[in-house]
């Protein structure tokens, strides 16, 4: 908004791209703000859920036999699935960044594709997850109803699994829509080896949301 | 706005600035121009203190006499838990930063705004929606649950807490985005030779406040979602009766809101070290220690929220290890008390108003702090747990520390906001009325505390009655020099005398090279930082006024 107005021109007046903003003195100034901005925001994502893996080993600490009986109804092969898809979506986001990098649009369009489909995969098998959880009347906490496994505090289990699975499926729906406004801009021709930082920001952010999930599955479906 | 240039006799056309550059209320709504997103703070945040401070007179009112005056009791937990939640949520966490910070920050360290300006808007924009829901929640139904929402209570409580705990989680994403925004603006967007060394220790301030947002309130954002969650869908993990622990809760909160209240004085710190340096004339004593000594602060300010929890059950270790790291908090306070101290010693030390706020700040804070201490210690927070005596001292704290200082900072950076100097008389009127109000509002609650009278309770025994009365007596003082403050800084917007680019004599940047009020821009030409912050005797050699000419400062090549 500000970059149009005739002051700026003149505090400037050389000849520089598009995509500088005109309070930033370089491109890689501009570049190096963006990324540590995404490496702070990504620092608070991990403190987000921190609170949630300390009541996970509070609980698991006081009740260990409903965190072991808990897992016994959780799919370990549809978890082990999730996991699987979303290393295969991180390894494509990073191949995204590095054909921009060497100025391949197109590969870049199909590596965002292919990591937003994985996006996709993954929340089918949770929606079929958690269906059928709730057909057997599995809900967290005061709602609990399935009677197949008797220990006590047993809903306190799905109170966690839904909370702390449920805010990171949050977190996927986001990085499809991120990834679908990605190509959009690519498919316009946006990003160029010399300038593609919501590429390079939005992929930092699905890695933090695979890593996440790295702890989240051996927590709640393997021990 | 338009105010801020219709005085004084126009020979020349007024000049242009950032104020008057373009008058339209879209050009406000939707500026990324980060003086401009300060001052739209300046507006919210003071139309919360206002509000929240209402409520506390009512309740200063209520509590006069012994039983019920004015309100019912319901009323009253009511008006005391808006007063906590706006107070805090909505006015001391966003005050300094976001007003000040956003204001003044860019200009310290040389910079034409933050490194993101539009999520600046964005975080403004953010706290205004965790405001309107305040006050949905206020419309819905009763929040009685204290500005702490503990757990059992605030879960079978009016189902208004559900919109008080979105509330908060949405106003602590602003936070978090404003903190984010300022770390990365002071690594990235120094002018070339404004090194670390360098930094007005306001941006010190900034930095440690800013590492406290971006570290704590994602936690408080979870705990108040969990509790969200709880009262929703029943997941109990407060819950004892599924499995859960109240205890949890609170170690979730103060995990948050102890490292919250260094959010609140942290950049209240940055302010006194500016005043004391500036109107003593004198160069800061100890600038290294009491840079890092904020630092220091913000990182022990992680390991004391046990000290909350004395009477709640955690394990008597834990105690005593929360004790001990509360007693290490005194050090790198007592590090910058010392140091203002000492930066008055043999210094010409002007009493402006700005000046008789930081004084006030000195001894306010030092009562504040001493009684943290006391606190601190075990067995007589036993006693003291629940009383008068914490109310008092925290209010000390925030009040007598956070709140001076922002006047302080106020008052001081008034005339580069607007270009108006206030009415100096009436300034310095209200700085001596707010000091004798706050002192007999709270200094009569330390002694009810120590005399038992629990805080919170509707009523009291006719024992506390007289030191009740003095305190609402000095309430109405300390209300009649803040709306004091209030009349004056208007009245200075439509006649207050033109102000010059650098009327303090003050040697950080906005002041040396940018125009009361600044350009648009901030600066017409990056700086080039060839001094400290408060290297007075170099600047007076510059141009006898203080006043920097451009060809003084001599262009060093510099790597930055």
């Amino acid at each position: 908004m500000a970059s149009s107005s005739p002051a700026t021109a003149t505090a400037h007046a050389d000849a520089h791209p598009a995509h500088l903003q005109h309070h930033f003195v370089s491109s890689d100034q501009q570049f190096d703000a963006a990324k540590m901005g995404m490496w702070l925001f990504l620092v608070t994502e991990v403190l987000l859920f921190a609170g949630m893996f300390v009541a996970y080993t509070v609980y698991r600490v006081w009740h260990p036999e409903v965190f072991v009986a808990g897992a016994t109804l959780l799919n370990p092969w549809l978890g082990g699935l999730n996991t699987v898809v979303l290393l295969a979506s991180s390894f494509t986001v990073a191949l995204s960044i590095h054909f921009i990098q060497k100025g391949n649009q197109k590969a870049l369009l199909i590596n965002i594709a292919l990591t937003m489909a994985a996006a996709f995969v993954f929340l089918v098998v949770k929606y079929f997850e958690y269906t059928h959880k709730f057909h057997l009347g599995i809900f967290p906490g005061e709602n609990y109803a399935y009677a197949d496994v008797s220990v006590p505090y047993i809903q306190q289990f799905f109170s966690i699994y839904f909370v702390m699975t449920g805010i990171h499926g949050v977190h996927v729906l986001i990085g499809i829509g991120l990834f679908i406004w990605l190509a959009i801009r690519a498919a316009k021709g946006h990003f160029t080896s010399e300038w593609y930082t919501p590429v390079e920001l939005v992929g930092l952010y699905w890695h933090i949301v695979d890593i996440i999930w790295i702890f989240l599955f051996p927590l709640l479906y393997l021990i | 706005m338009s105010a801020a240039q219709t005085s004084g006799v126009a020979v020349t056309p007024p000049p242009v600035h950032y104020l008057n550059h373009d008058k339209s209320i879209r050009s406000w709504l939707l500026t990324v121009d980060h003086k401009r997103i300060g001052l739209m703070y300046l507006v919210s945040v003071s139309l919360a203190f206002l509000i929240a401070g209402i409520l506390a007179m009512f309740v200063r009112y209520e509590l006069m006499a012994p039983g019920q005056d004015i309100m019912t009791a319901e009323t009253y937990n009511k008006f005391f838990s808006m007063h906590g939640i706006m107070m805090v949520f909505l006015f001391i966490i966003p005050s300094i930063p976001a007003v000040m910070g956003n204001f003044a920050l860019p200009l310290h360290l040389g910079a034409k705004d933050v490194a993101f300006p539009r999520l600046n808007l964005a975080s403004y924009y953010i706290y205004v929606a965790g405001g309107i829901l305040v006050v949905v929640a206020l419309l819905v139904g009763k929040v009685d649950t204290g500005w702490t929402f503990y757990t059992p209570y605030s879960d079978r409580t009016s189902d208004a807490v559900l919109f008080m705990t979105m509330a908060v989680f949405v106003a602590g994403f602003s936070s978090i985005l404003t903190g984010l925004n300022f770390i990365v603006t002071i690594h990235k967007m120094r002018a070339p030779g404004m090194t670390w060394n360098r930094l007005p220790l306001f941006v010190w301030g900034i930095y440690a406040t800013s590492i406290v947002q971006v570290l704590a309130t994602p936690v408080i954002g979870i705990t108040m979602l969990l509790l969200f969650l709880e009262r929703l869908l029943g997941i109990g993990i407060f819950d004892p009766a599924l499995g859960g622990d109240p205890v949890l809760f609170q170690h979730f909160f103060w995990f948050y809101s102890h490292p919250a209240v260094y959010i609140m004085i942290l950049p209240a710190f940055g302010i006194i070290s500016e005043l004391i340096a500036v109107f003593s004339r004198h160069p800061i004593h100890g600038y290294r220690f009491v840079a890092l000594s904020s630092v220091a602060i913000a990182f022990l300010g992680f390991l004391v929220w046990g000290h909350h929890m004395f009477v709640s059950g955690q394990s008597a270790i834990s105690s005593i290890v929360f004790s001990l790291i509360t007693y290490l908090i005194g050090i790198p306070t007592g590090v910058k008390m010392f140091n203002w101290v000492a930066t008055m010693y043999r210094g010409s030390i002007r009493l402006t108003s700005p000046m008789l706020f930081a004084l006030s700040f000195l001894f306010l804070f030092a009562i504040g702090g001493f009684t943290g201490i006391a606190l601190g210690v075990l067995a007589i927070d036993v006693h003291l747990h629940d009383t008068y005596f914490v109310v008092a001292h925290f209010h000390y704290v925030m009040m007598g520390g956070t709140v001076i200082a922002a006047l302080g900072g106020l008052h001081y950076w008034w005339p580069k906001m607007f270009g108006k100097m206030y009415n100096e008389t009436l300034g310095r009127i209200a700085a001596v009325l707010i000091f004798i109000g706050f002192n007999l509002t709270f200094f009569t609650q330390l002694i009810l505390g120590s005399q038992g009278m629990p805080r919170r309770y509707f009523d009291y025994l006719p024992r506390f009655e007289t030191l009740h009365a003095w305190s609402t007596y000095g309430s109405w003082i300390l209300g009649a020099g803040l709306f004091l403050v209030m009349f004056y800084l208007l009245h200075s917007l439509f006649r207050g005398r033109t102000a010059p680019s650098n009327p303090w004599g003050a040697a950080t940047l906005e002041w040396t090279h940018a125009t009361s009020p600044p350009d648009h821009h901030n600066f017409h030409h990056t700086p080039i930082v060839t001094h400290g912050p408060y290297d007075f005797l170099s600047m007076s050699k510059g141009a006898g006024d203080g006043h920097f000419e451009e060809g003084s400062i001599e262009a060093v090549p510099s790597g930055a």
